[in-house]
């Protein structure tokens, strides 16, 4: 492992291995335990609303993402006809389309089989997608697959962690503690996002998002999500294209 | 009988969300790395997220509703100024929006 000299640079790695290692080591820390706090959230959510723990721990490594398992945990609560609760969790989840079909091709190298794209494919969160888009550009192409499995691991492990710490602390939190940590996940995207966007085309597609978000979720809540990211992707795409700096990223 | 649903229902989520991520795996084999397809899909992942939070933010579901709009953008403001401040620290940050929003609505919110 060797460190660079550049401010937005982390290290490089010698071998597969080290790449692992590395990215198990950049995502301990702020990442694990930010992620893991949010997930501190949701297990107190879960044991709140009746589920029971292996199955509130259990959904966190094979969902992994938050707002889904919110959604699935709260409506289910409700009494939410199935399909629409189905729906709701789909289109919650509907950004890992495209952040999966942009990261992964950068990924690829002769090295690696079906099985190792299709566990990193598990593993795209929003976290390690937005570091892996930035360390990518850096790293040798055999390195880029095992950085990002060794830092989203560590995030896998982080949150099922911190569910089952969510779940046993439940009865003693007051609200306003659990507001605190649902918060800090809006939060950690915002920082992260900003920290780890360097290109034009993803300042300009982030600002266009942020603005239709709300909006389109005003005109049609059950499809904001997913109806907003696409016109929103658009209008950015279109603006990058108008002034040719799509081309340039 | 109500778990067995719930365990149900975790599969089917679990099943549709793997569904998601393998078709966007499927979709990057179709399409070139540095092609206009995927500078556009870029756009649509990018703006998808900020659409996520910014939605989180301004209009939330659950126990964030409680809270109002001001004491959410003004711990966001608090965070962001701690983060760049401290040379873009992610912890630092992150926490302090949590403890802002908290100590916000203890002081003047509810």
């Amino acid at each position: 492992m060797t460190a660079s000299s550049s401010f937005i640079s982390g290290p490089r790695y010698e071998t597969a291995a080290d790449a692992l290692r590395g990215g198990a080591l950049e995502g301990m820390g702020a990442p694990a335990l930010v992620l893991g706090s949010g997930y501190i959230g949701f297990g107190a959510l879960a044991a709140d609303a009746g589920v029971s723990l292996p199955l509130a721990v259990l959904s966190t490594p094979m969902i992994f993402a938050l707002p889904a398992q919110i959604i699935m945990v709260e409506m289910w609560q409700l009494g939410t006809p199935v399909l629409a609760l189905v729906l709701a969790v789909m289109m919650a989840n509907a950004r890992f389309l495209p952040m999966t079909a942009t990261l992964l091709p950068q990924m690829r190298h002769p090295r690696w089989n079906g099985w190792h794209y299709a566990f990193a494919t598990h593993l795209v969160a929003m976290s390690g997608w937005a570091i892996a888009m930035r360390r990518n550009v850096e790293l040798e192409a055999e390195h880029r697959l095992p950085f990002f499995c060794g830092f989203s691991l560590i995030m896998w492990l982080g949150c099922s962690l911190g569910t089952l710490i969510g779940f046993f602390l439940s009865g003693g939190f007051h609200d306003l503690v659990t507001v605190g940590l649902i918060f800090l996940n809006p939060i950690y995207f915002i920082l992260i996002l900003t920290r780890e966007t360097r290109t034009r085309l993803g300042i300009t597609a982030l600002l266009c998002g942020a603005v239709a978000g709300p909006l389109v979720h005003l005109w049609i809540p059950d499809w904001s999500l997913i109806v907003g990211g696409i016109l929103a992707g658009l209008l950015a795409f279109a603006i990058l294209e108008s002034t040719g700096a799509a081309r340039r990223g | 009988m109500a778990d067995a649903s719930l365990w149900g229902l975790m599969l089917v989520c679990a099943v549709v969300t793997f569904a998601l991520r393998g078709t966007g795996l499927w979709l990057s084999r179709l399409i070139s790395l540095d092609g206009r397809a995927m500078r556009l899909l870029a756009c649509i992942a990018y703006a998808t997220l900020a659409a996520l939070v910014s939605r989180i933010l301004f209009l939330p579901a659950g126990i964030l509703e409680t809270t109002s709009l001001w004491e959410r953008l003004l711990a966001t403001a608090v965070a962001l100024g701690v983060f760049l401040l401290l040379g873009m620290n992610l912890l630092a940050g992150v926490v302090t929006g949590g403890v802002a929003l908290v100590v916000i609505v203890v002081l003047f919110g509810l």
